[in-house]
C-alpha cells in the first residue's frame, strides 16, 4: 500500500512514508529513544511519532511498533502523550494483549495534577475498546464522574457511554447512568449536560428493547421537568447542544395550548441564528407542536419561509442543499403557501443538477392561475439548456404543470413549440407529454394532432417517445391522415425495432387504426400481427397471438376489447403513498428528508430499531400528565392534512383580533406573551379535551370539506364486526402501564404455516406484515428460532386498546399469544382477526 | 452522531482519517470516493452532499479542493453534519491560516489534536477556535503562500494598496516574525450579487446574498460595536423611508447581541477567535447592476454568424472589476471561431473551448464606466435549422469588484471598546461584490 515513490521526492515532509521497510526503521530509533534522557529527547521523539502517525494515517500497518510506542510514552510533553494516546486508541483493539501494557500509564495519568492530562488519559483509557480491560474503567470513569474540573467531567460523560458500548453490563452494573441522570439535571457546564443528554438517549433507547425501566426512564427524559429544565438554559448552551435540546423538545407533547405558544416564543429567536442547522431544528420544534392547531400551523408555514430562503442562499452550496431539501418538503406539503415565492426557485445556471432537480420539482408544485405563465416562460428558457438532463426535466416540469392545471391554452402551444424545436431529447420529451395531456384532455386532439402529425417517426429514436407517437397515430388515426401509411412503414422495419414496448404499441395502434379505417390498414395489420407472432419477445407474440383469435372470433368484439370509448384520465397516481410522505414528515431534520425516502428504507435495523421506535412514539405519544388512554395522534393527523388541504379553513377560524398578536410577535421580541396567547388557544381544538369529541369534530370538518382521509377503513368494504384504526398509536410506557394493570383475556395457542415460518428470518419481516393489517409492533426480539413480539392494535372508531404477547419458535411452527383488552367482550373478535392476520404472513 | 470523519485531496489520498465509533467500515474512504468519482462519469453531475451506500451516509464538502467526509450509520441531520464539517474546515483553517492539501500533511498531527477535542464518540464537543486554544498544543507549521488562497477575500490580496497582504492568510495562534501579535481586526462585507437579464435587457430577477464577516486578531477579547445604515429595513414590516436598504431577511451570528439593534441598527458582540460570520443577509429590493450586457448574434451566411457582445461597466470610475470572465455557448455545429477586439484592448483573451462549444472572454481589469466590445465569427459544419438565438447562450459572466457593494449596505462605524488610550488596534473595513449568477438570456 505504499505511495508511489514519486510522492515522496515531491514533498519531503515528515508526513511521506518512504515504504515497508521503515517500519522497522522507525523501531529501531524508537527503542534508541525509549531510555534516553538527554536533552533535545522529546524532539527527536515528536518526530519519529509524527511519522508513525502519517504512516497509520495513510493506511500502512504500524501496529508492530505498540511496544516502542508504549515505552517511549514516559513523558511529561503533552504533545507526545496526546500522539501516542493517538496511536494506542486506533491500534489497541485488534492487539488487545499489547493495550494491557498501555493501562499503567492511562491510570495513572488519570491521576495526574494537570487536569488536562486526566481528562485526555480518560479519554484514551475509554478509547481503547478491549472487552477483557472494562474492569479498569470503571474506577477512573467513576472519579471522572467526580472531578472537579469541568473539561475532565464532559471526557467522563462521553467514557461512560464508550464503556457502554464495550460491555453494556459493566456501565449499568456500576450505575453510570444514575450518575449521569444526575449529571445532566445539576451540572453547571452545558457541555457536561449535554453530553449526559447524548449519552442517556443512547444508553436508554438500547436497553429499552430489554428492559421496561430504561423505557420508562428514556420516557422521563421527554417528560415536562427535564423538557423546561432544558428550554430554560438553551441559550447557554452550544449551537450544536441547542439542536440535541431542540430534538428533544420535539419529542415533548405540552399540556396545552399556552404551553405551546410559550415555547414558541421562547424559541422565536432561534429562527434568526446563522447556524442552518439550529434553524431546522427550531423548524422542526415549531411544525410538530402546531400540528394539532391547523391556522397556527399554518402561520409557521409563513413564519419560517424567509429564514429558511436565507439559509438557503448563505453558507456552502452543500449546506444550502441541506435546507432546499427541507423547503422542498415543507413545499410539497403547502404549496400554495409558497406560491409567491417561486422566483426563489428559478435555477441559476451554476447550480449543482442535484439542486436544479429540487427547484423544478417545487416550481411545478407551486404553479397556480396567477404565476403559471411567468413559471412556464421560465422552464421554456431551460429547455434549450446545455445541461441535457435538466432540459428533460424542465419538459417535464412544464408537462406536469399542464396536467395539473385547468386553463392549459397557453402551455398547450408551448409544448407544442417544443416539437418544433429540433433537438431530439426535447421532440421525445415534448412527444411523452403531448400524449398524457391528450389522455386528461382530449379536447385539445385537433391543435396537438396538427403538429404531431409533421413530425416524421424517423426522428424519434427514444422508446418512450416513439411509444406515445404510435399510441397518439392509434388513438387519433380518425383525424391524421396518413397514420396508416406511417403505421405500415414502421411496421416494415419492425425487425429493426429493438424495443418491446414499442412493438407493443405498434401491435395495438395499429388493431385500433384498422377499426377506424379497414382498408387502408388491412394489409399493414396482417403484416403487423405476423410479425408479432414470429417475434421472440414473450409478450408481444402473446398480444400479437391475442388479437389474432379476437378478430377471427368477431371484429366487433375485438374492437370493444381493443378500442374502447374511454374516458379522460382526471387524475395521474401519485407516485408515493400520503402515508409514506407524512412518514418523512414526522422525520424532519433528518436524511429522510434529503432522500425522500422513511428511514426504515435506507437505514439497518440495528441502527434504527430503537430509533425509529423512540421517533415514532416520542412524536405522537400522549403526555404523560393526562393520563388517560385517548390516542390524540390521529387527531393530529388529520388535523395536518386538514391545514393542507384546504385554505379556506384558516380563515374561518382566524379571528384577526387576537389570534395575529400572539404568535406574531415581532422577530426581536423574545417576551412570552402567554396571556395574549390565550384566546388563540381557545379557538383551536382543546387538546385536552374529553375523548369521544375529537373524533367527533374530525367528522364534521371532514364532512365539510368533503374530504376523504381514512386511508384504510374507507377501501374496506362493508364494515366487519371489528375494524381496527390503520394508524394505531401507543407509548411504550401506556403499553407497559396496561399490561401491567389488565387481566389476560385470552391465551391461545397457534401453529404458523411453513411459509410464515421460513419468512421469519428476522422480526423485522413479521412486524411490517402485521403493520399492514393494523396490528402494530411496540417492542421485538429474539433470535431463530425464539421471537418475541409485542402489539397493539386500536378499534377504529374509539380508543379501546389490544396488547397482544405474542412469542413465536420457529423450529416447532408453534406461537403462544396472550391477549389483553380495554373491551374484554370484543377480545374474541380481535384474536379472529389477528390469527387470520398471522395465517396470512409468508403467503405471497 | 458521527462515525468517522476524514479529509480526502484531489486524487482521493487520505490526508487525515479518524474513526470515532468502529461502526463503518475501514474502506469508507475508498467506498466513497469512487462513488463520487463515478457520479460524473456517469454524466449524472456531482454527487450531492449526501448519500448512501450499503448502510452507510456519507456527507461531504469540498473546501479549497479537499474534500471533509463524514459517515455515519445513523438518521441524522444533514444540516448538523455538514455545518460541523464546514466549520471543522474553519477551524482547521484558523490554525494553518492557510487550508490546502500542502498545509495539512505539514500540519496533521495538529490536525488530530483539534479533531480529538472537537469531536468525541462522534458527538460535537466544540467548535469554538476560541475553546480549543486551551486544549490544542501543536504549534502550527505555516506554509509559505506562492498562491492564492481560497476563499472570497482572497481578492484583497492583490487589490487593494491598504490591505495587508498578510492578514487573512495568518493563523489565529501562531506569532508573527519578531513575536508579537498584530493586534486587528477584519470586518469584511461580501456580497454575492444574481441578476437575470431577459432577451430585451430587463433584469427578470435580482438577488444579493450578503455576508459580514469578521476575523478578529485582538488581544483581550474587547466588546465591539457595529454600526450600520440607520434607514436600514428588514423585512416589509418596519419600512424606513424611501431609499432606505430593504433586507429581505437576515440572521446573526450567536455572539451577536441585538439590544439596540432596532434603535439604531448597532451590533454589538465579543468577537471570538477566527473567523466568522457576523450576519447573513438576503435582499431582493431592485439594485442598480454594476454590468449591462449587450448581445447580438445573426446568421451572416449559410455556414455564417456573427456574435457581438458589448459589456458596459456602469460603476465609479474610482473602481475596477478583476477576473471578469463571459461566457456563451455556442450552436453545436460551430466548428471555427475568429475573435475581434477593439483595437489596443490590453489584458483581454479569447477562447473558443471546443468540447463543450463555448465562447469565453477574459479581461483581467474593468475600469468603472469603460465599455468593451468584442465580435466572434463563427463558421458552422452544417447548415442550422431552428431559430439561432434558441441555439446559443445564455451569456454567463463572473467577476469581482473590491470596494464595491450593491446594496448600499455599509458598516458606518467600528467602535473598538479601549482598555487604554494608547492601545489602538487596526481596523478594516472591506467591501466587495462578486458574481454569484450573472447571466444575460438572448
Amino acid at each position: 500500500m505504499a505511495p508511489p515513490p514519486s510522492q515522496s521526492q515531491r514533498s519531503p515532509s515528515p508526513s511521506q512514508p518512504s515504504g515497508k521497510s521503515e517500519v522497522s526503521d522507525l523501531k529501531l530509533q524508537l527503542r534508541q529513544l525509549a531510555g534516553s534522557r538527554a536533552p533535545g529527547t522529546d524532539d527527536s521523539k515528536r518526530d519519529l511519532f509524527k511519522k508513525v502517525i502519517s504512516n497509520m494515517t495513510i493506511g500502512i500497518d504500524v501496529s508492530a511498533l505498540f511496544g516502542e510506542m508504549v515505552m517511549c510514552s514516559a513523558t511529561s510533553d503533552i504533545v507526545l502523550k496526546k500522539m501516542c494516546y493517538l496511536y494506542v486508541g486506533n491500534y489497541a483493539k485488534v492487539n488487545p494483549d499489547l493495550a494491557l501494557l498501555t493501562i499503567n500509564f492511562l491510570q495513572r495519568d488519570c491521576k495526574d495534577q494537570d487536569p488536562m492530562i486526566r481528562g485526555l488519559a480518560l479519554r484514551s483509557l475509554c478509547s481503547l475498546r478491549v472487552a477483557n480491560l472494562v474492569e479498569y474503567l470503571v474506577g477512573p470513569l467513576g472519579s471522572g464522574l467526580k472531578d472537579n474540573n469541568s473539561y475532565v467531567r464532559t471526557v467522563a460523560v462521553v467514557g461512560v457511554l464508550k464503556l457502554y458500548h464495550i460491555s453494556a453490563t459493566t456501565c449499568m452494573d456500576a450505575d453510570f447512568p444514575e450518575t449521569l441522570k444526575h449529571l445532566m439535571l445539576n451540572d453547571q457546564d452545558t457541555q457536561v449536560v449535554a453530553n449526559c443528554l447524548s449519552g442517556l438517549q443512547e444508553i436508554w433507547t438500547l436497553e429499552s428493547t430489554t428492559s421496561e425501566e430504561a423505557a420508562r426512564e428514556r420516557e422521563t427524559l421527554h417528560s415536562k421537568p427535564v423538557v423546561y429544565y432544558f428550554l430554560n438554559r438553551i441559550k447557554e448552551f452550544s449551537e450544536w447542544a441547542q439542536c440535541l435540546v431542540m430534538e428533544l423538545v420535539a419529542k415533548y407533547i405540552p399540556s396545552d395550548n399556552s404551553e405551546i405558544f410559550d415555547i414558541m416564543n421562547l424559541l422565536e429567536d432561534r429562527l434568526q441564528h446563522a447556524n442552518g442547522a439550529v434553524v431546522l431544528a427550531t423548524i422542526k420544534v415549531f411544525l410538530h407542536l402546531t400540528l394539532s392547531m391547523a391556522d397556527v400551523h399554518q402561520q409557521v408555514y409563513e413564519r419560517i419561509k424567509a429564514p429558511l430562503l436565507t439559509q438557503v442562499s448563505s453558507g456552502s452550496p452543500e449546506q444550502s442543499y441541506a435546507i432546499l431539501s427541507h423547503l422542498h418538503l415543507l413545499v410539497m406539503r403547502a404549496p400554495y403557501i409558497f406560491s409567491s415565492d417561486y422566483k426563489h426557485f428559478y435555477c441559476q445556471y451554476n447550480e449543482p443538477s442535484y439542486v436544479k432537480k429540487l427547484k423544478l420539482e417545487m416550481l411545478t408544485a407551486v404553479a397556480n392561475e396567477s404565476n403559471t405563465y411567468e413559471i412556464v416562460t421560465e422552464l421554456c428558457e431551460y429547455a434549450a439548456n446545455v445541461d441535457i438532463p435538466i432540459a428533460r426535466e424542465s419538459i417535464r416540469a412544464v408537462g406536469k404543470i399542464a396536467l395539473q392545471q385547468y386553463d392549459v391554452n397557453a402551455i398547450v402551444d408551448r409544448l407544442l413549440q417544443f416539437l418544433e424545436m429540433e433537438k431530439d431529447y426535447v421532440t421525445s420529451e415534448a412527444l411523452v407529454l403531448v400524449k398524457d395531456l391528450l389522455r386528461k384532455y382530449p379536447q385539445w386532439s385537433q391543435d396537438c394532432i396538427a403538429v404531431v402529425g409533421n413530425i416524421s417517426s424517423n426522428n424519434v429514436q427514444e422508446p418512450k417517445a416513439k411509444a406515445a407517437l404510435i399510441w397518439m397515430l392509434g388513438e387519433y388515426s380518425q383525424e391524421m391522415h396518413d397514420a396508416p401509411y406511417v403505421l405500415e412503414s414502421l411496421i416494415e422495419n419492425w425487425d429493426e425495432e429493438h424495443s418491446a414496448e414499442v412493438r407493443l404499441h405498434l401491435l395495438t395502434a395499429v388493431m385500433k387504426c384498422f377499426f377506424k379505417r379497414p382498408p387502408e390498414t388491412q394489409k399493414a395489420l396482417g403484416a403487423a400481427l405476423a410479425a408479432g407472432l414470429a417475434d421472440f419477445h414473450q409478450d408481444v407474440h402473446d398480444r400479437a397471438l391475442f388479437y389474432y383469435r379476437l378478430l377471427q372470433y368477431n371484429v366487433s368484439v375485438a374492437e370493444s376489447v381493443v378500442n374502447p370509448p374511454k374516458q379522460a384520465v382526471s387524475v395521474f397516481a401519485d407516485t408515493q403513498s400520503s402515508e409514506v410522505k407524512d412518514r418523512i414528515f414526522d422525520e424532519f431534520n433528518s436524511l429522510s428528508v434529503v432522500y425522500q425516502k422513511p428511514s426504515y428504507m435506507f437505514t439497518d435495523k440495528e441502527h434504527r430499531g430503537t430509533f425509529e421506535f423512540s421517533d415514532e412514539l416520542g412524536n405522537l405519544s400522549i403526555n404523560a400528565e393526562s393520563g388517560d388512554s385517548v390516542v390524540p395522534a390521529q387527531r393530529v393527523e388529520e388535523n395536518d392534512k386538514d391545514l393542507l388541504l384546504s385554505t379556506t379553513e384558516k380563515d374561518d377560524v382566524r379571528d384577526p383580533g387576537s389570534n395575529g398578536s400572539a404568535y406574531n410577535a415581532p422577530s426581536y421580541n423574545g417576551s412570552a406573551p402567554s396571556a395574549t396567547s390565550q384566546p388563540l388557544a381557545d379557538l383551536a381544538f382543546s387538546s385536552t379535551s374529553a375523548t369521544g369529541q375529537a373524533p367527533a369534530s374530525i367528522m364534521a370538518i371532514d364532512d365539510l370539506f368533503g374530504l376523504d382521509f381514512s386511508v384504510g377503513t374507507a377501501t374496506t368494504p362493508p364494515p366487519p364486526p371489528l375494524t381496527l384504526n390503520p394508524k394505531a398509536v401507543l407509548d411504550p410506557g401506556t403499553f407497559q402501564q396496561k399490561w401491567r394493570q389488565l387481566p389476560i383475556s385470552l391465551s391461545e395457542e397457534y401453529s404458523l404455516s411453513p411459509l410464515g415460518i421460513a419468512s421469519l428470518t428476522t422480526p423485522h419481516a413479521l412486524l411490517r406484515h402485521m403493520q399492514s393489517h393494523s396490528i402494530q409492533c411496540i417492542a421485538s426480539g429474539g433470535q431463530a428460532p425464539n421471537f418475541k413480539f409485542f402489539f397493539f392494535a386500536q378499534k377504529a372508531e374509539e380508543a379501546s386498546i389490544y396488547l397482544v404477547e405474542c412469542i413465536i419458535n420457529t423450529s416447532s411452527a408453534k406461537s403462544q399469544i396472550k391477549i389483553k383488552a380495554d373491551d374484554q367482550s370484543s377480545s374474541q373478535a380481535f384474536w379472529t382477526l389477528f390469527q387470520s392476520a398471522l395465517s396470512k404472513f409468508g403467503l405471497p | 452522531m458521527i462515525s468517522q470523519f476524514f479529509v480526502l485531496s484531489q486524487r482521493g489520498d487520505n490526508i487525515v482519517f479518524r474513526d470515532y465509533r468502529g461502526e463503518v467500515q475501514k474502506g469508507s474512504a475508498e467506498t466513497f470516493f469512487r462513488r463520487v468519482k463515478f457520479w460524473k462519469e456517469d454524466a449524472d453531475g456531482d454527487a450531492p452532499p449526501v448519500f448512501n451506500v450499503d448502510g452507510v451516509n456519507y456527507f461531504h464538502v469540498k473546501v479549497a479542493g479537499l474534500l471533509f467526509v463524514a459517515t455515519t450509520r445513523v438518521n441524522v441531520s444533514p444540516s448538523v453534519v455538514l455545518e460541523l464539517l464546514q466549520r471543522t474546515a474553519r477551524v482547521i483553517k484558523d490554525y494553518l491560516g492557510v487550508l490546502n492539501e500542502d498545509s495539512f500533511r505539514k500540519n496533521f498531527v495538529l490536525v488530530y489534536e483539534l479533531l480529538d477535542e472537537m469531536i468525541d464518540f462522534g458527538y460535537v464537543q466544540t467548535t469554538s477556535t476560541e475553546v480549543l486554544k486551551s486544549y490544542v498544543f501543536n504549534e502550527p507549521i505555516v506554509i509559505e503562500t506562492a498562491h492564492m488562497p481560497v476563499g472570497p477575500a482572497s481578492i484583497f490580496m492583490h487589490g487593494g494598496k491598504r490591505m495587508p497582504g498578510t492578514a487573512i492568510t495568518k493563523s489565529v495562534v501562531a506569532n508573527e516574525p519578531g513575536g508579537k501579535k498584530r493586534d486587528e481586526i477584519f470586518v469584511d462585507v461580501i456580497e454575492k450579487i444574481s441578476v437575470t437579464f431577459n432577451s430585451s435587457g430587463y433584469i427578470l430577477t435580482s438577488e444579493i446574498d450578503g455576508t459580514i464577516q469578521m476575523k478578529s486578531y485582538l488581544t483581550g477579547n474587547p466588546e465591539i460595536r457595529l454600526a450600520l445604515n440607520e434607514d436600514l429595513s428588514i423585512g416589509t414590516s418596519d419600512y424606513r423611508g424611501s431609499g432606505a436598504v430593504i433586507l429581505d431577511d437576515c440572521n446573526f451570528h450567536e455572539s451577536v447581541h441585538l439590544d439596540s439593534f432596532d434603535v439604531d441598527r448597532t451590533l454589538s458582540l465579543v468577537p471570538p477567535d477566527g473567523e466568522f460570520p457576523v450576519m447573513n443577509y438576503r435582499i431582493t429590493q431592485a439594485f442598480k447592476p454594476p454590468f449591462r450586457i449587450n448581445t447580438l448574434i445573426e446568421e451572416t451566411g449559410p455556414l455564417k454568424a456573427e456574435v457581438t457582445i458589448k459589456v458596459r461597466a456602469e460603476f465609479n470610475s474610482s473602481i475596477n472589476a478583476n477576473t471578469v470572465l463571459v461566457q456563451m455557448p455556442l450552436p453545436t455545429f460551430t466548428a471555427r471561431v475568429n475573435f475581434e477586439l477593439e483595437p489596443g484592448a490590453v489584458g483581454h483573451n479569447t477562447d473558443f473551448k471546443e468540447a463543450n462549444k463555448r465562447l469565453e472572454w477574459g479581461i483581467k481589469k474593468v475600469v468603472g464606466g469603460s465599455e468593451h466590445t468584442l465580435r466572434a465569427k463563427l463558421t458552422f459544419s452544417q447548415e442550422l435549422h431552428g431559430n439561432i438565438m434558441k441555439e446559443a447562450g445564455p451569456l454567463s459572466m463572473t467577476f469581482t469588484i473590491p470596494m464595491y457593494n450593491s446594496s448600499r449596505l455599509q458598516v458606518k462605524y467600528l467602535q473598538i471598546a479601549k482598555k487604554s488610550k494608547s492601545h489602538n488596534p487596526y481596523r478594516w473595513v472591506r467591501y466587495v461584490t462578486q458574481a454569484n449568477s450573472y447571466v444575460a438570456r438572448l
